[in-house]
């Protein structure tokens, strides 16, 4: 059923992760991407499986949640990493079968481009596993604002985003009512060739859209009556406040993502 | 008492479609709604019950005549947040009126558009989803309650913009027996505690039982107005309109067409049972 | 005689191996014979909906079995949508449901998917748009631009239009004033007269379930709960009531009238009854 596909992948919690400001915990894995791409050494990228692994544990986000997220890019991983280790040129590791084909400096490519991989994904589902969507959204809004000034839409676009995430389980629901009543009239979705599937799908689609529209209709009636005038002079439940402990963290983060670049101009 | 609403010589047309001679939806409506009052609109569909109740927070404009709130003429563009604020609306989809995908920053929404500051929007969020009774689920996605729930949630997100009025348009239609009783038990309590001014759309003749006032639409015209107890004895008019009187007054009218003698203003279930018992001659429950 | 439809041991569980694992049915069993008109009811979360779903298949079993006409449904999966023509299920808002230009396509989409030839195909539209009391010149309409009450038959009628052997309605009256609930039930119960149709109605008014059905099955929290005649089941009103279910009105004023001493029957539903339990205690009396 569609109903079983979970959404959002928020874990609530009341960790130090979780308590962060949503803007330091996005400030924090840009730094941290910065990071992970300067690293090019055993020690470079052992100090960052530190950090990531020490974050982990204080998310206490479940580590199976995380190799979960992992499993759509599986494939890319795998197939990025079999073309670093076959077509990277260098010495032959040794004189055998496929090894022939394999130089160490092709080996050491493969693993650093997979571990990036990794970690990049690791880093960046845990903000989204600690972070609620609406504060992300806050945070994001709050963090792009400047762009206001080039008359960038950042409040209709983060208005957008917290409603498409309030509507996105409503509409599944939908889709699978319409579907299930389609089905009691006998439409088939499973047989056919590639352009009756497509045509099955009109008997969905149509419904669906009539009703998102219906839907979007009511909702901005409803909006206007709770006196919704856009984003001017609105102001917020959830106040962002820099707390120390965001301070703290972000120093260290932007002390890492120097001190990645440093070492690696100093070549180590 | 003073004035919450005012309508003058309503008249409402909905916009011809091509060919069509534009049919009223409103004739010609004068009434008033006191301060503090609950009044209940019945009617069926297409009686122009909900086209009113679009007029009461300007969602919809008079085509001729005035509508007032606690005094602000609704064609007056610069009163609209002030009108607003003062008569919220809920909706009959529970769905389509929820913006937020948690509970408590949904409440927060209205205040935050009116720019109230946000130690405030906290207290009144607080406040106001204790008074619908759904302080538990402050931190729950909406989506996941049932639709008594969501309607609760609805008038929550209106009562933190601490309104004077609160007009439900066919909000309990979509919702089951257990959820229309959540939901009108929490007007009923904001009705007396707060003194907030409730009028209810419905064609659940039963909702109007307790209500102080009950006007009855028909073809876009007020056809009756008056309270429970002047309105349900008109069974026949009801039955006319496509409307039944609740149980227990059709239960003694038709009593009354066999020669018996009962009181059609006893509108509740223990009234009537009194009623009819003395009509046997028998004592009151003691 | 054979029973139309037997629901055996019936258990459904959603999200299984999930923290939101739950159980929607349980344990339910439940026969409705040919001809029958059953009310089912329940409040919200009391498994009706799922229940239903696998009268038709919709749904698998998760354990448990349904039969239709002493078969099982599940005997041979690839069969599985002829049962659904011969089980008809009208979904909660069906006017929610209709795609197509016309009135007319939009009904004929049931018995098009059934393969049935052009002709028997328009019978079956034109005889279901007039058993739902829609006028000729609507089939050539868009279904978007009739009013709710319409909107309605005419999704009802697009199961019609499968002439099913058992009629299953989920709430096809819900958000509908007095009138258009009359109309609706209405052709249910012309439907059910006229093929001699098994019916099965699932509402959350008593009123309504009372009026209609010859038999009741309350269920609560994905189980049976109470099964009997409305007679039956209204002489247990308390119970009813304890279980969080709405009792009728009139059945309230016969309990509060037994209270107060008034030796009528509390297992009346309608408002006739009623009274006519109440005129023959009064020629009682004025006999004594």
């Amino acid at each position: 059923m569609l109903k079983d596909i979970t959404l959002g992948q928020f874990f609530p919690g009341s960790t130090l992760l979780h308590r962060l400001d949503p803007r330091t915990k996005l400030l924090a894995v840009v730094l941290y991407i910065v990071a992970l791409f300067n690293a090019t050494s055993v020690l470079t990228y052992g100090i960052l499986m530190v950090v990531l692994g020490t974050c982990i544990c204080v998310s206490k986000v479940p580590a199976k949640a995380l190799t979960r997220g992992l499993r759509p890019v599986v494939v890319i991983v795998a197939f990025t990493a079999v073309i670093n280790l076959f077509f990277t040129g260098g010495e032959p590791i040794a004189d055998v079968f496929l090894l022939r084909h394999i130089s160490a400096k092709g080996l050491v490519t493969a693993i650093s481009m997979m571990l990036r991989i990794v970690m990049l994904i690791m880093g960046t589902f845990l903000v989204t596993y600690t972070t609620s969507p609406i504060s992300l959204t806050d945070g994001l809004e709050n963090l792009l604002s400047p762009l206001k000034k080039v008359r960038f839409p950042v409040h209709e676009m983060a208005m957008m985003m917290s409603i498409a995430l309030r509507f996105i389980p409503t509409l599944i629901e939908e889709t699978d009512k319409i579907m299930s009543a389609q089905k009691a009239r006998g439409a088939d979705f499973e047989t056919g060739s590639l352009i009756q599937r497509a045509n099955a799908l009109v008997p969905i689609l149509v419904p669906l859209f009539i009703s998102a529209f219906r839907r979007a209709d009511e909702l901005a009636t409803a909006m206007e009556c709770r006196c919704y005038n856009g984003g001017e002079g609105r102001t917020a439940l959830h106040v962002l406040r820099y707390r120390p402990v965001d301070l703290a963290v972000l120093g260290g983060f932007a002390v890492l993502a120097a001190g990645m670049v440093a070492l690696r101009l100093a070549g180590l | 008492m003073s004035t919450m609403l005012e309508t003058k010589n309503l008249t409402f047309y909905y916009p011809a479609e091509e060919g069509r001679k534009a049919t009223a939806a409103l004739r010609d409506i004068t009434l008033q709604v006191e301060k503090g009052s609950f009044v209940v609109v019945l009617g069926h569909n297409g009686s122009g019950k909900s086209t009113l109740a679009k007029h009461m927070n300007a969602v919809v404009l008079p085509s001729n005549g005035k509508v007032y709130v606690d005094g602000r003429d609704t064609c007056d563009e610069s009163l609209l947040l002030e009108i607003r604020q003062r008569v919220g609306m809920v909706f009959q989809n529970p769905d389509n009126q929820i913006v937020a995908n948690v509970v408590e920053e949904d409440v927060a929404f209205g205040p935050e558009n009116l720019g109230v500051p946000s130690r405030q929007i906290r207290r009144r969020v607080d406040d106001a989803l204790a008074a619908v009774g759904m302080s538990a689920f402050a931190r729950h996605a909406p989506h996941l309650l049932s639709g008594g729930q969501k309607q609760r949630i609805a008038i929550a997100g209106i009562i933190a913009m601490e309104p004077e009025c609160i007009v439900l348009d066919e909000a309990t239609a979509m919702l089951d027996p257990v959820g229309r009783r959540e939901v009108l038990e929490t007007v009923h309590r904001l009705n007396r505690e707060m003194g907030i001014t409730v009028v209810l759309i419905t064609h659940h003749m039963n909702e109007a039982e307790e209500a102080d006032r009950v006007i009855v639409m028909n073809d876009g015209q007020v056809v009756m107005d008056g309270t429970p107890r002047q309105v349900f004895p008109r069974v026949a008019e009801l039955h006319d309109l496509g409307l039944a009187a609740p149980a227990t007054v059709e239960l003694m009218d038709q009593l009354n067409r066999e020669g018996m003698d009962l009181p059609l203003d006893a509108v509740t279930v223990e009234e009537c049972a009194d009623a009819v018992c003395r009509a046997f001659g028998i004592g009151q429950e003691e | 005689m054979e029973p139309m439809i037997r629901v055996e041991n019936l258990t459904h569980t959603y999200s299984a191996g999930t923290p939101f694992e739950r159980n929607a049915v349980e344990g339910m069993n439940l026969t409705v014979m040919p001809g029958e008109f059953l009310g089912i009811i329940g409040h919200t979360g009391s498994g009706k909906s799922t229940l239903i779903q696998h009268l038709n298949g919709l749904l698998k079993p998760t354990s448990g079995h349904v039969y239709l006409e002493g078969r099982d449904i599940w005997e041979n999966p690839k069969e599985i949508r002829q049962v659904r023509f011969q089980v008809g299920l009208v979904f909660q808002y069906p006017e929610y449901q209709l795609f197509e230009e016309t009135v007319y396509k939009d009904i004929a989409f049931g018995p098009g998917n059934m393969g049935l030839e052009q002709e028997e195909i328009d019978r079956r539209v034109r005889q279901a748009a007039e058993l739902v009391g829609l006028p000729e010149e609507t089939l050539d309409k868009s279904p978007f631009d009739l009013s709710g009450g319409q909107k309605r038959r005419v999704a009802i009628a697009g199961v019609l239009a499968m002439e099913p052997k058992v009629l299953v309605l989920d709430e096809p009256t819900a958000g509908l004033d007095p009138q258009g609930r009359r109309q609706i039930l209405g052709l249910i119960q012309e439907y059910h007269r006229r093929r001699n149709a098994t019916v099965v109605l699932v509402s959350h008014s008593m009123e309504e379930i009372a009026q209609n059905a010859h038999r009741i099955a309350v269920l609560k929290n994905a189980r049976n709960f109470m099964e009997g005649t409305p007679r039956e089941v209204f002489a247990r009103a308390a119970e009813l009531e304890q279980a969080g279910l709405d009792v009728p009105q009139i059945t309230r004023v016969a309990m509060a009238l037994r209270r107060r001493g008034l030796p009528v029957d509390t297992a009346v539903y309608t408002v006739e009854e009623l009274k006519d339990a109440l005129l023959r205690l009064r020629g009682g009396a004025a006999h004594a």
